[in-house]
């Protein structure tokens, strides 16, 4: 049952579950990966069967996420494109992370964190796709050096990242009526006039 | 430790202290490159030791054979020809894991006791907890570590660990025929090297010298050279390695830092919601919606 046939679709199903793709993978892939990063995490390599399962598992994944995330970028990319109005939104980005965000301009499907949350994971999901694949040993054999350099930029990169994805996770939980966008797609139509006004006068013509 | 010979100075990926309480011997096993004639029996007795027998290669021309180390072939004889005054030398070089004292392959590797430095120097694999992802070939200074095919775990040189923990030497020292490869405390190696490099210098070579390299906190496989002042011309012996700077910093402070900086941003967002508050759609917003819906219900 819909509460409301009013609700404004965000997302279509097939949107959803590319991100959810991209979203599994991505957990999958930083528990098993912090495990390889610092000895404190190495207990999570039980979650995928064992540690040398968890090394295995692990690239493969990767190339899931990379493909996953690739689709969405090509997606969602025109959406992203910075605009004046944006520059002046992350300007006032205090104010909003004040929890006062009355006074923020008006914007689009978008906003201005939203859009650099959005090029910063597709610059390191690059990074991390190169090295990753620089350091796969099960099937590549590239120059020491490039390895070296590889082990380094997929760590850095990965730590970037996460990083990131908490932000991106706790923005959704923080934001409240959005995390349902990426459930069943809709949202109400005053959280888009409070958060994403001119999406909102887009969609609904007003 | 049962053993006081497998007492453990390090272990790969652990943060707290091994066995330190005992202080053990260091032990060395050098190599002499001015008397070995390259006949091979060191690798024979390590294969045989070992239990180990890489694939019959074929013929490239030279004498090297293996022509590379593998997971089945832990030492390997790298023969090099070179002219030195005007004369053929004929450099031939037993390869194979150095022991480093700071050893890149143990600070790379990410699974908990795969890697284990021995109180007396040895460096050993164990690969019941090797995971196979090839960090410490991307660690090792000197292109050791090989990964076997077969069960994708790594191997290398254990510098016979097994013999050495009951007081016998390494299986390639025990069979080399001329004495080229002698086996002790790391003190005596260096003091028995020493008459060694007197004699060569007598002779004319007034460069031998030992192999030591500082760069690896010194290495419990050393070699005496004839030209210690150019270690590249056996088969490319590295004249000063190190551990790789892209390996310190990818293994080093970076990452407790980076550890830290994710605890702070998990934490950071816990506190803002507690703090803040959670970011709610206004009720002005949603009753002027309501109220719009009610206007356009009046006007049907």
């Amino acid at each position: 049952m819909i509460r409301d046939p009013k609700d404004l679709k965000r997302y279509n199903a097939s949107e959803r579950a590319n991100h959810w793709t991209v979203g599994i993978s991505f957990i999958l892939l930083a528990l098993s990966g912090l495990a390889f990063f610092h000895p404190a995490f190495f207990p999570l390599t039980q979650l995928f069967g064992g540690p040398v399962w968890a090394r295995i598992i692990h690239p493969y994944l990767g190339v899931i996420m990379a493909l996953a995330f690739l689709v969405i970028f090509l997606r969602f990319k025109h959406l992203n494109k910075m605009t004046p109005a944006d520059k002046e939104w992350l300007a006032k980005a205090k104010n909003m992370v004040d929890g006062n965000d009355h006074d923020m301009p008006e914007q689009g499907k978008y906003n201005g964190g939203q859009k650099v949350m959005f090029w910063a994971l597709a610059v390191c999901m690059l990074l991390m796709t190169v090295s990753g694949l620089l350091i796969w040993r099960a099937w590549f054999g590239f120059d020491i050096t490039l390895v070296r350099l590889g082990a380094v930029v997929h760590a850095a990169a990965a730590a970037v990242m996460i990083g990131l994805i908490m932000v991106h996770v706790y923005a959704a939980i923080w934001v409240k009526g959005t995390v349902r966008a990426m459930w069943y797609g809709t949202v109400t139509r005053a959280w888009a006039k409070q958060h994403h006004r001119g999406w909102y006068r887009q969609v609904t013509g007003k | 430790m049962a053993l006081q010979s497998l007492d453990i100075k390090q272990r790969s990926a652990t943060t707290t202290p091994s066995t330190q309480v005992r202080e053990t011997m260091e032990i060395a096993k050098l190599i002499d490159v001015s008397t070995c004639i390259g006949c091979k029996a060191c690798q024979v007795a390590c294969s045989e030791w070992n239990d180990i027998r890489a694939e019959v290669g074929e013929n490239i021309g030279v004498y090297d054979n293996p022509v590379d180390l593998d997971a089945k072939a832990w030492t390997v004889m790298r023969f090099a020809e070179t002219d030195e005054k005007g004369k053929l030398e004929w450099l031939i070089r037993k390869d194979g894991c150095m022991h480093c004292a700071d050893p890149g392959c143990l600070k790379s590797c990410p699974s908990p006791g795969a890697i284990i430095q021995y109180k007396n120097g040895i460096v050993d694999f164990h690969q019941e907890n090797c995971i196979g992802c090839g960090y410490c070939v991307t660690g090792c200074p000197f292109n050791v570590p090989r990964i076997s095919k077969e069960d994708s775990k790594a191997y290398k040189c254990s510098l016979c660990s097994d013999r050495v923990a009951v007081g016998q030497e390494p299986a390639c020292v025990k069979t080399c025929p001329t004495g080229a490869i002698q086996f002790g405390s790391k003190e005596d190696m260096k003091v028995y090297a020493g008459g060694r490099i007197a004699d060569l210098k007598r002779r004319g070579y007034e460069n031998a010298g030992l192999y030591d390299p500082e760069g690896v906190g010194g290495t419990h496989v050393m070699y005496v050279l004839h030209h210690a002042d150019r270690p590249d011309l056996y088969s490319g012996l590295p004249a000063n390695p190190s551990v790789s700077p892209l390996v310190s910093i990818w293994k080093g402070f970076t990452k407790p830092l980076a550890t830290l900086a994710l605890a702070g941003v998990a934490l950071g967002s816990l506190f803002h919601y507690v703090t803040k508050g959670p970011n709610e759609v206004s009720k002005e917003i949603e009753d002027e919606i309501e109220r719009e819906d009610r206007e356009e219900e009046a006007a049907k």
